[in-house]
C-alpha cells in the first residue's frame, strides 16, 4: 500500500482552558482520496483540521503528512502540503489584488518572477477565474472568492486539499460549479461538511467524527444510510433527498 | 449579501502622473510638501505659484472635478482655523473693511490657507494617480517598517468589509424598531461598536490563521518589485526643485 497523504495515530488534544476536543483519533488518508469528514457542530471537526498543518500539535499521538512527521521544523514542507480552505473567503483573501493573494502561498516558499507568475496563472485557470487576476477580493462575487480561496491553496501545489465547508452560503449553480472543479483536480480531498448531498455527489468515503472520537469510517452511502448512526449523531439528510 | 462598490480614490488613466511608478511619485510629493512648507510666510507670491504648481498637476491627472473636488474637502479644518486665526491673534491691527484684524494673524492664515491648499492639492494628485496596491508596494519598497505596511496592506483590504459589516448591523437594529434620535440610543450604539471590535479582532485572528497555513513566516513577500528609470526619479521630483530653489532665493534675497 502507498504512504498515506495523512496518516493521524492517536491523536489526541486539549485546549489549553481544559477542554478535551478530540480522544486519540486514526485516520489515514490516501493518494487520490476524496474523503468527507462528517459531524455535527462541536464535534472537533475544525480543531481536527488544524492539526494537518501543524497550527495545533497534538498532547498525544502523532500526525505525519506523506510519510513526514508535523514538527517544528518541518512546518513549511508540511504546510506546502497540506492546503486548507478556510469557511470564510474573507479571511482567506487578504491581499489587495487576486494576483497578489494567490502569489502570496509560493512565494512565502521562495518562488519569484516568471515561476511565480506561472503558478498564479495555473492556479486561477484550475478554478476557472483566470480574468480576475487584476480584481479586488471585494469586488467580486461570494463563489467568485470561494473559487479564488481554493486557487491561493493550489498555487503552492499542495497533496491535499482540505476544505471546510465548501459549499456553504453558496447559491445552487454556484454550488455545482464548484462540484465541478472539486472533481477536475487532480488531487487528494479531506472535506469538512454538513451537507450531505455534496458528500455523496463528490466523496467515495465519509468518516464521522462525534464528541471528539471516529465514529464511523466507510463509504459514504453506506455511511449514509445507517439510520441508527444517523440520528445518534444528529446527522440527516435534507428532506425528499434519497440515496 | 452583496458587497457594495464604495467610491475610490484611484482613478483610471494614461497621464504623465499615472504613469510614474508609486515610490518615485511619493517620494516627489513628500519632498515638494516639506519645500512648500519651508518658504517663508511672507512670500504671497511664491506660495501662490507653489500652488499654481499643485493644481496645474492636479489638472494634468484629467481627472473629472466631479471626483476631484469633495477629496478636497479634507482641509475643511484647516480653512476653518486659518480664517478665525485673525481675529483671535494679538500683535499690530489693521482695517479689513468694516472689521480691524490681527496682522501677523491674517499673514499666517493666507500662509496656512496657501500651504494647506498646496499640500491638499498635490496629495489628491498623488492619490487619483496612484492604486491603493501600489501605494502598499511603494511604503514596502522605501523600507518602511513591515508591520507598518501590512497594516497599511489590511486596511485597504477590509475597511469595506468592516463597514459592510457594519451596514447589516444598522439594517438589524432599524429593523427591531431601533432609531438613533436620542441620548437614550447610546447604549445600544456602544454595544454595536463594542461588537464590532470584537468581531474583527476575531477575523484578525481567523486572518492569521490562514496566513500561517499558506507558509507566512513574519513577512509579507515582495513579489513584484518597483523600478524607477533616473529620468522618472528627475521628472518626479521637479516640483519640489521648484519650491525649493524659490524658498532659497527668497531667504537670500
Amino acid at each position: 500500500m502507498s504512504t498515506p497523504v495523512l496518516d493521524l495515530r492517536r491523536v489526541a488534544y486539549a485546549y489549553p482552558g481544559g477542554h478535551q476536543a478530540l480522544f486519540g483519533i486514526d485516520l489515514h488518508v490516501h493518494p487520490g482520496e476524496r474523503v468527507a469528514l462528517l459531524g455535527p457542530n462541536g464535534a472537533g471537526k475544525t480543531t481536527l483540521v488544524l492539526h494537518l498543518n501543524g497550527i495545533l500539535t497534538p498532547g498525544h499521538g502523532s500526525v505525519h503528512v506523506s510519510g513526514l512527521p508535523v514538527t517544528e521544523d518541518n512546518l513549511l514542507e508540511v504546510r506546502r502540503r497540506v492546503g486548507i480552505v478556510f469557511q470564510d473567503p474573507d479571511d482567506q483573501l487578504f491581499m489587495p489584488t487576486v494576483r497578489d493573494d494567490v502569489a502570496f502561498g509560493p512565494a512565502n516558499l521562495g518562488l519569484r518572477g516568471p515561476e511565480l507568475d506561472h503558478r498564479v496563472q495555473e492556479a486561477l485557470a484550475a478554478v476557472d477565474v483566470g480574468d480576475l487576476a487584476d480584481r479586488a477580493p471585494h469586488h467580486l462575487s461570494f463563489g467568485q472568492r470561494r473559487r479564488v480561496a481554493i486557487a491561493t491553496v493550489l498555487a503552492m501545489r499542495p497533496e491535499i486539499l482540505v476544505l471546510d465547508e465548501p459549499s456553504s452560503n453558496l447559491d445552487p449553480a454556484s454550488r455545482r460549479e464548484l462540484a465541478d472543479i472539486l472533481r477536475s483536480l487532480d488531487v487528494t480531498i479531506l472535506m469538512v461538511t454538513h451537507d450531505l448531498p455534496y458528500a455523496v455527489e463528490l466523496c467515495e468515503r465519509s468518516v464521522v467524527l462525534s464528541e471528539g472520537a471516529i465514529v464511523a469510517d466507510g463509504a459514504t452511502r453506506e455511511v449514509l444510510a445507517d439510520d441508527a448512526l444517523m440520528t445518534r449523531h444528529r446527522l440527516e439528510m435534507p428532506v425528499g433527498f434519497s440515496l | 449579501m452583496g458587497s457594495g462598490h464604495s467610491a475610490h480614490l484611484h482613478i483610471e488613466g494614461d497621464t504623465l502622473l499615472h504613469r510614474l511608478p508609486a515610490h518615485v511619485k511619493l517620494v516627489g510629493l513628500l519632498v515638494f510638501v516639506l519645500a512648500t512648507v519651508s518658504v517663508p510666510n511672507e512670500a504671497r507670491v511664491l506660495l501662490a505659484a507653489t500652488l499654481g504648481l499643485a493644481v496645474v498637476l492636479l489638472l494634468s491627472t484629467r481627472v473629472p472635478a466631479r471626483h476631484v473636488l469633495p477629496r478636497l474637502a479634507v482641509e475643511t479644518p484647516f480653512a476653518v482655523f486659518a480664517i478665525v486665526l485673525p481675529f483671535v491673534a494679538v500683535g499690530p491691527q489693521v482695517d479689513l473693511g468694516p472689521v480691524s484684524v490681527s496682522e501677523p494673524g491674517l499673514v499666517a492664515a493666507l500662509a496656512l490657507l496657501l500651504k494647506g491648499t498646496t499640500g491638499v492639492v498635490s496629495a489628491v494628485a498623488f492619490a487619483v494617480t496612484t492604486e491603493p496596491r501600489d501605494l502598499v508596494r511603494a511604503l514596502q519598497h522605501l523600507r518602511v517598517p513591515d508591520p507598518l505596511v501590512t497594516i497599511a496592506s489590511f486596511m485597504v483590504r477590509y475597511v469595506e468589509v468592516v463597514a459592510d459589516q457594519l451596514r447589516r448591523m444598522r439594517v438589524a437594529r432599524e429593523s427591531r424598531g431601533f432609531t438613533s434620535r436620542s441620548v437614550r440610543a447610546w447604549p445600544a450604539l456602544a454595544s454595536s461598536t463594542g461588537a464590532l471590535f470584537i468581531r474583527s479582532y476575531e477575523r484578525g485572528e481567523r486572518v492569521h490563521l490562514a496566513m500561517l497555513s499558506r507558509a507566512y513566516r513574519g513577512r509579507m513577500p515582495v513579489t513584484a518589485p518597483l523600478a524607477a528609470t533616473t529620468a522618472q526619479w528627475t521628472m518626479a521630483l521637479v516640483p519640489a526643485a521648484l519650491a525649493a530653489a524659490g524658498s532659497v532665493a527668497v531667504r537670500v534675497a
